[in-house]
């Protein structure tokens, strides 16, 4: 009897652990690039216009547009991260409350930092492991990778240039120049904060990438997501 | 237990296998549905930001 209970209560926990690591995943991911593509599919639909164009009949598209902050929860935006996969994207919302962001499909803004295009420091955080683990392979992010934003206006371009490793209380990250509190920015960064190691909170994984060009929604798409877009379309 | 519950159950063996099969879905569909997303707010580490809110 006692035997057969332990038997039971140790392949319930290996269920657990297998709907946790991979099963959830797996729907929570595609609920979310579900949801995001939607939301891409929407402002398409808005804007008209091209899908995409080939990059050397593009204009110079100048100074980026910066929209206004979001209100807590509310999703302006999404991510589109071609190394994390070939259809990879999430929906970015306003603020980082567990309850109305992260445990809810939603890669989340830190209330106060710039958005998209807005020279200083944009600041996003997202689960590691479990609720989808969005920023799993944060840590394989590689110089010079491509990190889009996509918002109503088009899409923001940020290429990876580092990682950073910090305590739970290293707030530094979130200054407009980041780590180095009360400088005037010049540059446009792209934060992304998520917990290391994985299944641990000890750390807070660091991204850093730098502004590399925007993309007026009425000129398309950029070849390298066109993908996705299309899929959309 | 298990034995117990294999010798209230009706009907002929193919019967009873299949009712056990629904029961293990029925039980499985809850952990799903409504145990493993509770659990997992008890046992997985969820502070992804630094700081308190900026």
């Amino acid at each position: 009897m006692l035997g057969e209970l332990l038997v039971t209560a140790g392949v319930l926990v290996l269920a657990f652990i297998g709907w946790q690591l991979w099963l959830n995943d797996l729907i929570v991911g595609n609920q979310a690039q579900e949801e995001a593509i939607a939301i891409s599919q929407e402002w398409q639909k808005t804007a008209g216009g091209p899908v995409a164009v080939a990059e050397a009949e593009r204009p110079d598209p100048g100074d980026p547009v910066v929209m206004s902050a979001p209100g807590n929860a509310e999703v302006f935006g999404t991510l589109i991260v071609p190394r994390f996969g070939s259809d990879w994207a999430w929906p970015l919302a306003g603020g980082v409350g567990l309850e109305d962001v992260l445990n809810v499909r939603r890669i989340g803004h830190y209330d106060g930092t710039q958005m998209p295009g807005e020279v200083g420091n944009m600041v996003l955080a997202a689960h590691r492991t479990g609720w989808g683990s969005p920023f799993i392979d944060a840590n394989k992010l590689q110089l010079g990778d491509s990190i889009y934003i996509e918002t109503a206006d088009g899409w923001y371009e940020y290429v990876v240039r580092s990682h950073e490793y910090v305590t739970p209380e290293g707030v530094g990250v979130l200054d407009p120049v980041p780590q180095m509190p009360g400088m005037s920015p010049v540059d446009r960064i792209l934060t992304l904060t998520t917990c290391n190691p994985l299944h641990s909170v000890s750390e807070r994984l660091i991204v850093y990438a730098v502004y590399e060009t925007w993309y007026p929604r009425s000129g398309g798409a950029p070849a390298e997501i066109a993908g996705i877009v299309q899929a959309a379309g | 237990m298990y034995a117990a519950l294999w010798r209230v159950l009706p009907g002929p063996a193919w019967v009873r296998v299949l009712i056990l099969l629904l029961l293990v879905a029925a039980v499985l569909t809850a952990c799903v549905l409504w145990v493993f997303p509770w659990v997992e707010t008890l046992v997985t580490p969820q502070e992804v930001t630094v700081g308190t809110e900026p």
